[in-house]
């Protein structure tokens, strides 16, 4: 093969994605061995992509050649067979198999129809010695980490006989001492020729780990650059167009009243203690912010705290009312929001006009009803108020929820929350999803909100989030809160150790 | 609207291409069968347009709208009342006795009789609303059981307890006559046929339910409960609560189903009491895409081809070759609407898209 010939190359890539946005006039070469970093902000085409390259989507123009030739995917199944592999951000591995069983699923190996499992325990052994990415075939998935998960998703992969892989927002799951391995097991793969396709808009991971990085922004690649002549300031700049906001805490103004008060609750599910001894208390103004690994329990203390389970252990006070056993739409009405974790599973209704979805939640309450009817004009007026307010891009309270891009969804979710002024807010990853601008627009809204007396339990896989927006946080693992930290004093290195349980906690 | 009239075309295009399809097929099958289609056709179309044709389609398509009302309802939750069928022949049996055995003055034993009826259709739908809520007993399979057990325990009823003692050269087993008070005489007689009155009643039906589902906070929990049941739950729908009344709301109306023939024709339980209306409502909720307009439309439809296929007899040609008919029009428009929903929605979402980049570039022009 020509030194020259590029592993793969993208020319003038368009996509009319129905969504709101799209791909225009795309380009990008990814050298053979290079760890090629494709950044931008959420929504702004990076996913659109990769999925044209993956071959789950066609492209309306432009052209794709893969080690110098050019192709045509119909199915990812092209895309394999041209040696492209794409590791999801969510894994998508079957927890009660090992990773043998994991790894071959979809492709067995088969001697006369009979699973040859040896044979498969031996290729996959030689590839992680040969790519470095250490793993016992034969351990349950279930038992693994969220970092070794991660390589059993590389490793299947590299079975399937991938040169070129993608790895879409890899350290979204992971805490900062799994990223670290991480981008290890990244160096080694390149050193045996491997090309790494790595999407992110984590500015310091990229600067720290691609040997090039390509900004999009708005659907067009903006720019092509080397890490060594950019700051993370310049690229921010290169993605966004203007300056990167933080999150940061103002004067404090948390009062001494008391909300919502958890105390020592217990949520069993199938058999195990999936929370325990969970016990913390959220005032009036004040931000309980709760840190740790996806599925440590964040999901069951949500679900607990809005009626979706109930506890077999403790009791959850909401101002002077003991509301443990109260249902969800008694919550609802009594002044509890909820942002979810999911938005198209929980959040929703997707083929439904916004002004029905602005009423999800509060269809008991004014405006959206009076008596048993619905109050259509009073919903399109609140969801007009909503649109205003959050910036919700959409021609209409009519549109259907379908037809809006997956940040506006989520303003309008955080929006219809808000602007229902509630007592207490349950916001799981309430800013996932959405661009910067509107992050700060978000968490402008959480700081007003908190000085006018909102109690808010945050909970998110953005560290800087946490510690900027919170005034407590906690920190969960295994279903227990193993340590309160101070947001003024703690760095997300400090908060990520406490995270995966490598540093045992006595209260700050 | 440019936009409008177009989805509002491609909207047509779902019972247009249902019925070109369906009578290629019944062409071809009479073809396949030796006789000509086209002889077929007009003599139905002209036998169907005589003025007792069209009362005869209205009096059979109430029945059927009432039935598709019914399954429209659970389906709107995404709950298959597949139970229909047993459901309003145990309440036409329990309202007939019932009604034969009160003396009411005229408006208040109809009503009287409709009441019973929607409460045992209600009842007999609960049960499988239970069982799926407290034993996790899918509906599917509860309904067509329950099928099953109201059709014996209706013959058992009717042969032992609710049977009008019989005279002597008597065949025909049936409950006794309901008295007059508990009849509903025709709206107008039309070339010697009824046009039975509880038509007026089936619109009323229509738009409550129509109300019920669209305009309310109840028929709000349905649909989101229907669209993404995770959500509503998390709205603060009971999800249990929900299945249970929306089964008893589809059984009670379910119940009516029968009571066109009973306060028009029949004014007792018999053996030849029609059966199948349970079943040919799940077919025109679907034709009629689970909306009260649409299931009217599809309930005249097939009303028609009932009764205008009776004439193929006559012609010599197998009346059958109507359920063929049918069935191609159930699946045609099953399928082209799928078809339609989907060009709809990527139209939407396009001409959403657009708006945004609009309204984008808009906000861009005006300096912040």
């Amino acid at each position: 093969m020509d030194e020259r010939t590029s592993a793969v190359q993208l020319k003038g890539i368009t996509k009319t994605f129905p969504g709101v946005v799209a791909n225009d006039d795309i380009n990008l070469t990814v050298e053979p061995s290079e760890i090629h970093a494709v950044v931008g902000e959420n929504g702004a085409g990076k996913s659109t992509l990769m999925k044209i390259l993956y071959g789950m989507l066609r492209p309306d123009g432009g052209e794709i050649s893969v080690d110098g030739r050019v192709a045509h995917f119909r199915s990812p199944k092209d895309a394999i067979g041209a040696g492209i592999g794409m590791v999801h951000q969510h894994f998508m591995l079957a927890t009660n198999l090992t990773v043998l069983e994991n790894v071959v699923l979809g492709s067995e190996p088969a001697n006369a129809g009979v699973l040859d499992f040896d044979e498969a325990g031996n290729r996959i052994r030689e590839l992680s010695r040969t790519y470095g990415v250490p793993l016992d075939p034969d351990r349950l998935v279930e038992d693994l980490a969220v970092g070794e998960r991660q390589r059993v998703e590389i490793l299947k992969v590299l079975y399937r006989g991938a040169r070129i892989l993608i790895l879409d927002e890899p350290t979204a799951v992971l805490v900062p001492q799994e990223v670290e391995e991480l981008f290890r097991n990244l160096r080694e793969l390149k050193d045996r020729g491997v090309t790494i396709i790595f999407i992110s808009h984590k500015l310091d991971e990229v600067l720290e780990i691609a040997d090039t990085i390509t900004v999009i922004r708005g659907g067009h690649t903006v720019a092509t650059v080397k890490p060594q002549d950019v700051t993370a300031r310049q690229l921010a700049e290169l993605m966004v167009g203007s300056e990167l906001p933080t999150p940061e805490t103002r004067e404090s103004t948390v009062t001494d009243v008391v909300v919502l008060s958890v105390r020592d609750v217990g949520v069993r599910v199938a058999n195990r203690w999936a929370l325990r001894d969970v016990t913390f208390d959220i005032h009036r103004g004040e931000i309980v912010g709760i840190a740790g690994v996806e599925g440590n329990g964040q999901r069951e203390l949500v679900d607990a705290l809005m009626g979706l389970l109930t506890p077999q252990e403790g009791l959850i006070r909401l101002g002077d009312a003991d509301i443990t056993r109260w249902s969800p739409r008694r919550r609802r009405e009594t002044g509890i929001g909820y942002v979810p974790e999911d938005r198209h599973l929980r959040g929703l209704l997707l083929p439904s006009p916004l002004w029905e979805n602005s009423m999800l939640g509060y269809q008991t309450m004014v405006p959206f009803s009076s008596g048993p009817w619905v109050n259509k004009a009073g919903a399109h007026k609140r969801t007009d108020d909503v649109i205003h307010e959050y910036n919700v891009i959409t021609p209409g309270p009519d549109t259907s929820a379908l037809a809006l891009s997956g940040g506006n969804q989520q303003k309008l979710i955080v929006g219809r929350e808000m602007v229902a002024e509630p007592k207490v807010l349950i916001a799981a990853h309430p800013t996932r999803g959405i661009d910067v601008g509107a992050q700060a627009a978000v968490w402008e809204h959480i700081r007003r909100a908190r000085a006018a007396g909102l109690a808010l339990l945050l909970i998110s896989a953005d560290l800087e989030e946490l510690i900027g927006l919170s005034d407590t946080l906690h920190v969960i693992l295994r279903g227990t809160l193993v340590a309160k930290l101070d947001p003024a004093t703690v760095t997300p290195e400090v908060l990520g150790s406490y995270m995966t349980g490598a540093r045992e906690a006595a209260s700050a | 609207m440019n936009a409008r009239v177009k989805i509002a075309l491609l909207w047509l295009l779902v019972p247009v291409s249902a019925i070109v399809l369906a009578l290629a097929v019944s062409s071809l099958v009479l073809i396949i069968i030796g006789e000509n289609p086209l002889t077929a056709f007009r003599s139905m179309v002209s036998y169907g347009t005589q003025p007792n044709s069209l009362a005869s389609m209205v009096n059979r398509a109430v029945p059927l709208y009432v039935a598709g009302l019914a399954v429209a309802i659970g389906f709107k939750m995404n709950l298959f009342n597949i139970g229909v069928e047993g459901q309003y022949r145990l309440a036409a049996l329990l309202a007939a006795a019932a009604g034969a055995a009160v003396t009411l003055p005229a408006p208040l034993h109809v009503a009287f009789i409709m009441l019973v009826a929607m409460a045992v259709g209600a009842f007999w739908a609960g049960i499988a609303g239970v069982l799926r809520v407290k034993r996790g007993v899918h509906e599917v399979v509860s309904t067509i059981m329950l099928n099953f057990i109201a059709t014996g325990i209706g013959a058992y009823l009717l042969a032992n307890f609710l049977r009008k003692p019989r005279l002597p050269n008597e065949l025909i087993i049936q409950t006794r006559q309901i008295p007059s008070s508990g009849h509903l005489s025709p709206l107008t007689v039309v070339g010697g046929e009824d046009l039975r009155s509880f038509v007026l009643i089936a619109v009323v039906l229509g738009i409550a339910v129509y109300v019920l589902i669209w305009r309310t906070r109840f028929g709000y929990d349905l649909r989101a409960s229907g669209i993404n049941p995770e959500a509503a739950r998390a709205s603060g729908v009971d999800p249990s609560r929900m299945i249970v009344t929306t089964m008893l709301i589809s059984g009670a109306v379910a119940g009516l189903i029968g009571m066109t023939d009973l306060f028009g024709f029949f004014h007792a339980y018999t053996l030849d009491f029609p059966t199948g209306l349970g079943f040919d409502g799940i077919a025109v909720a679907l034709v009629g895409l689970n909306h009260p307009a649409g299931i009217a439309i599809a309930a005249l439809l097939f009303g028609w081809v009932d009764r205008a296929a009776q004439i193929l007899d006559l012609e010599g040609i197998p009346k059958e070759v109507i359920i063929i008919t049918k069935g191609v029009i159930i699946l045609s428009v099953v399928i082209a609407y799928e078809v339609v929903r989907r060009i709809v929605q990527a139209q939407e979402i396009k001409g959403a898209a657009e708006e945004t980049r609009r309204l984008e570039e808009e906000r861009e022009a005006v300096p912040a």
